[in-house]
């Protein structure tokens, strides 16, 4: 049975000459060469324009970005403590919509986002997040997501791909694998606990062109709580050289291991389909990075095991593990 | 023909409130804008006031039912940072489970007001006042003052936000009220018209550090040691700068409500010939009342001071105003475990206050009164007993009394 998917009205970048030259992100921060997360925050702003506030949690996009007497942010930018993204942003939107009920700021619609990273904002703030996606605010939090507490100087998080190295799981002479927990579905389990969000997405700054953009235009058209994960490859902490960021992207993309898709009103959208596309092995996109240099095939083999299982057993290929009707148990 | 001023109305009716219920209709006096939300004992019940305030359309102020205080604190300080007057609050354990923002609050420089019902703090569970919790802000760039009554407690909602929002100041209040003996007694409270209140409070302007896309400023950006030192400095000196907008604001409050206050930073009650005073914080100024006039009658000279504001802290007016007594017992409802001579918190900011002076008086200090457990008058007579034979103190006398304790 076809479904009819929601449209979404929204002013949408249509090719690569058409995206705004103006920058709201912009010199100014001494983030790595070749860091994504960077490139999250030049797009976002680049897709948000102007009328915008902005909060960021503690992480590597408030340390590396902002310095005093100095700072990347052409829009009104604050820093929110590093569990608080979500609060910050209801707080922020609770502020502007009752000055303007009461006529004390002239009325319009301005953008309300925080982003916060995985540690941040998966671990951390998850409740926080959970408390905004419930509210009736316009707002979008963007969980920028390097895999690890990079600017700690990489710990391992709850969104840490399996197996990788990190100061937290180093590879030992007893234990070649210290990062055994599986990386935290942390998109789907928001779409899924929040009827108010009508909008959950996740995405790579760089992979495919414009695809990132237009899915925060689409977050802010839709309205309300909305919610936008990335997957930034961090050279340092990923360990590989600057000049592959954007093709690593591309490849834990193609490989399936981190999934492309919006849900638009409980509705999923694969904005790049890699099962049908055909899945490159994960090996491709792993033996680039010096943080899986400690595995051997067995451990590449379970974690293609484990990806090829997101896309051919999940009830939702990449999205969601349910079994619908076979998991209930009889009482 | 003579004529005659209208004299605008100051008062617009009186009605039996408890303390959560006062700060309420505070809150609403003060057209507060943003109001988040979390449950917790005692303070509680100013909430469950407001929303029932904003449901029946008395007051237009966003209403927030936050996930936990650590979000609660939060959406109070965002809300504040792009203009708005922001309420919240809390007790005990959950005062302190949002700690990390109510610093961070601070040291933005950010005005909202929070009401803190005291309580205990966990392990084990107990509902009584306590001061330890509001207490925890005072060396945070909080303003911090305790209520005694119902009507202080609504009177100081507006007088808070006043001296919180001055661009002099930029600070957060905490509101302190004594659990159960305060937070739920009720008193007769007057409440002052909406015209009384706008001519004392304007509304807060942030002005050029409000965030909004007209104002594009970055705020709180990384420091470290090139110059948070500057940015302390500059808390300092607004916690300093505080003392004349403490004395400006209830010059007039009292211009416009009547001589409601003396003096902004506590109540002296039978001080004026009195050798030895009871000092201490919040509801314990009723029993400590009547122990005065009893032993007043049977001539003694006692007297006791009911401090109000803990920051900023009254050093130059508690000297005056102690400096002469021959002894003064200073009641702590709170403790301080370790600290010097084991005594509570606030013995040691009122000891430290007096020392610069060649003659000072004899310092008592006693613990009572933790969990909610009654101060009795007995117990208050006890303490000026106490009080008065400190001055034959010998060095290594412990300094500590606790009061009521059960041995
Ligand atoms: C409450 C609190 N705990 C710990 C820290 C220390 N800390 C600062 S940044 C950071 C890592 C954040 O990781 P993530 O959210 O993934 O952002 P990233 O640094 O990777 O950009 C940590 C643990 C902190 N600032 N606040
Ligand atoms: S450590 Fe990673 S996330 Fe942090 S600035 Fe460098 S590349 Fe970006
Ligand atoms: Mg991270």
């Amino acid at each position: 049975m076809a479904t009819q998917l929601p449209v979404v009205d929204y002013e949408k970048i249509k090719n690569v000459h058409a995206t705004p030259l103006e920058e709201f992100y912009t010199s100014g921060h001494r983030t790595c060469q070749g860091c994504e997360s960077a490139m999250v925050m030049r797009d976002f702003a680049k897709a948000t324009g102007p009328r915008t506030v902005v909060t960021g949690a503690t992480g590597c996009m408030y340390v590396a970005n902002t310095s005093y007497l100095t700072t990347p942010w052409i829009v009104p930018w604050m820093h929110t403590q590093l569990g608080a993204g979500g609060a910050s942003a209801v707080g922020m939107a609770a502020g502007l919509r009752a000055l303007m009920r009461k006529g004390r700021i002239p009325k319009e619609k301005i953008n309300v986002i925080n982003f916060s990273g995985d540690l941040g904002a998966a671990d951390m703030g998850v409740g926080g997040i959970s408390g905004a996606l419930q509210s009736d605010y316009d707002l979008l939090i963007i969980m920028y997501d390097n895999e690890s507490a990079a600017n700690t100087d990489i710990q391992a998080t709850g969104s840490t791909t399996y197996g990788a190295q990190t100061t937290f799981t180093p590879p030992g002479s007893k234990h070649r694998i210290m990062q055994r927990r599986w990386k935290k579905n942390i998109a789907p389990m928001l779409a899924v606990g929040h009827p108010t969000c009508r909008y959950v997405a996740t995405a790579s700054a760089t992979f495919p062109a414009l695809d990132f953009m237009n899915k925060v235009r689409k977050a802010l058209a839709i309205g309300g709580p909305t919610f936008i994960h990335t997957f930034d490859p961090c050279p340092k902490g990923w360990d590989f050289h600057p000049k592959y960021s954007r093709e690593l992207g591309e490849l834990g993309i193609k490989s399936g291991i981190f999934p492309l898709y919006e849900i638009i009103d409980g509705h999923v959208v694969y904005t790049y389909d890699a099962q049908k596309k055909g899945r490159i092995p994960v090996r491709e996109y792993l033996e680039k990075q010096g943080r899986f240099a400690h595995l051997i095939d067995e451990d590449v083999e379970h974690i293609q095991r484990m990806v090829d299982s997101m896309w051919q057993e999940w009830e939702v290929p990449g999205v969601a593990p349910f079994k619908a009707g076979l998991s209930v148990a009889a009482t | 023909m003579a004529t005659v001023l209208e004299q605008p109305q100051i008062w617009a009716k009186e009605l039996l409130l408890n303390g959560c219920q006062a700060v309420a209709q505070g809150v609403k006096l003060a057209d507060v804008d943003v109001i988040a939300a979390y449950p917790i004992r005692p303070y509680t019940e100013v909430m469950d006031a407001l929303s029932k305030i904003i449901a029946d359309g008395e007051l237009d102020s966003e209403y927030i039912v936050a996930d936990s205080e650590h979000s609660q604190f939060e959406i109070v300080k965002h809300a504040s940072s792009v203009g708005a007057r922001a309420f919240a609050g809390s007790s005990g354990t959950g005062w302190m489970y949002g700690f990390e923002a109510l610093v961070v609050t601070a040291t933005d420089r950010l005005s909202p007001l929070f009401l803190v019902g005291n309580r205990a703090l966990d392990d084990p569970g107990a509902f009584g006042v306590e001061h330890n919790d509001a207490l925890a802000v005072r060396d945070m760039g909080w303003l911090l003052c305790w209520a005694s009554t119902a009507q202080e407690a609504l009177e100081h909602v507006l007088i808070g936000y006043r001296i919180a929002e001055d661009n002099r100041v930029r600070m957060p209040m905490a509101l302190a009220m004594d659990g159960a003996f305060l937070t739920h007694s009720q008193h007769m409270v007057k409440l002052p018209t909406q015209e009384a209140v706008q001519r004392f409070l304007p509304p807060y302007d942030l002005g050029n550090r409000r965030m909004h896309p007209d104002n594009p400023v970055s705020i709180a950006p990384q420091v470290n040691e090139d110059w948070v030192m500057e940015l302390r400095r500059q808390n300092w000196e607004a916690a300093r700068r505080a003392k004349d907008v403490v004395a400006q604001a209830y010059k007039e409050y009292n211009e416009i409500f009547g001589n409601r206050y003396v003096s902004p930073y506590f109540d002296e009650f039978m001080t004026e010939d009195a050798e030895v005073v009871l000092i201490g914080l919040g509801a314990v100024a009723m029993p400590a009342r009547t122990a005065v006039r009893r032993l007043r009658n049977q001539g003694k000279k006692v007297g006791y001071v009911n401090l109000r504001w803990f920051r900023p802290f009254p050093t130059e007016e508690l000297r005056a105003a102690l400096g002469r007594m021959k002894a003064v017992g200073v009641i702590d409802r709170d403790f301080a475990h370790g600290s010097p001579d084991s005594g509570g918190i606030v013995v040691h900011d009122i000891r430290s206050c007096l020392y610069p002076l060649t003659t000072r008086p004899a310092i008592a200090n006693f613990i009572g009164g933790l969990g909610g457990r009654d101060i009795s008058i007995e117990d208050c007579i006890r303490m000026f007993e106490v009080t008065a034979q400190a001055p034959n103190r010998a060095p290594g006398d412990e300094l500590v009394t606790w009061i009521g304790l059960r041995e």
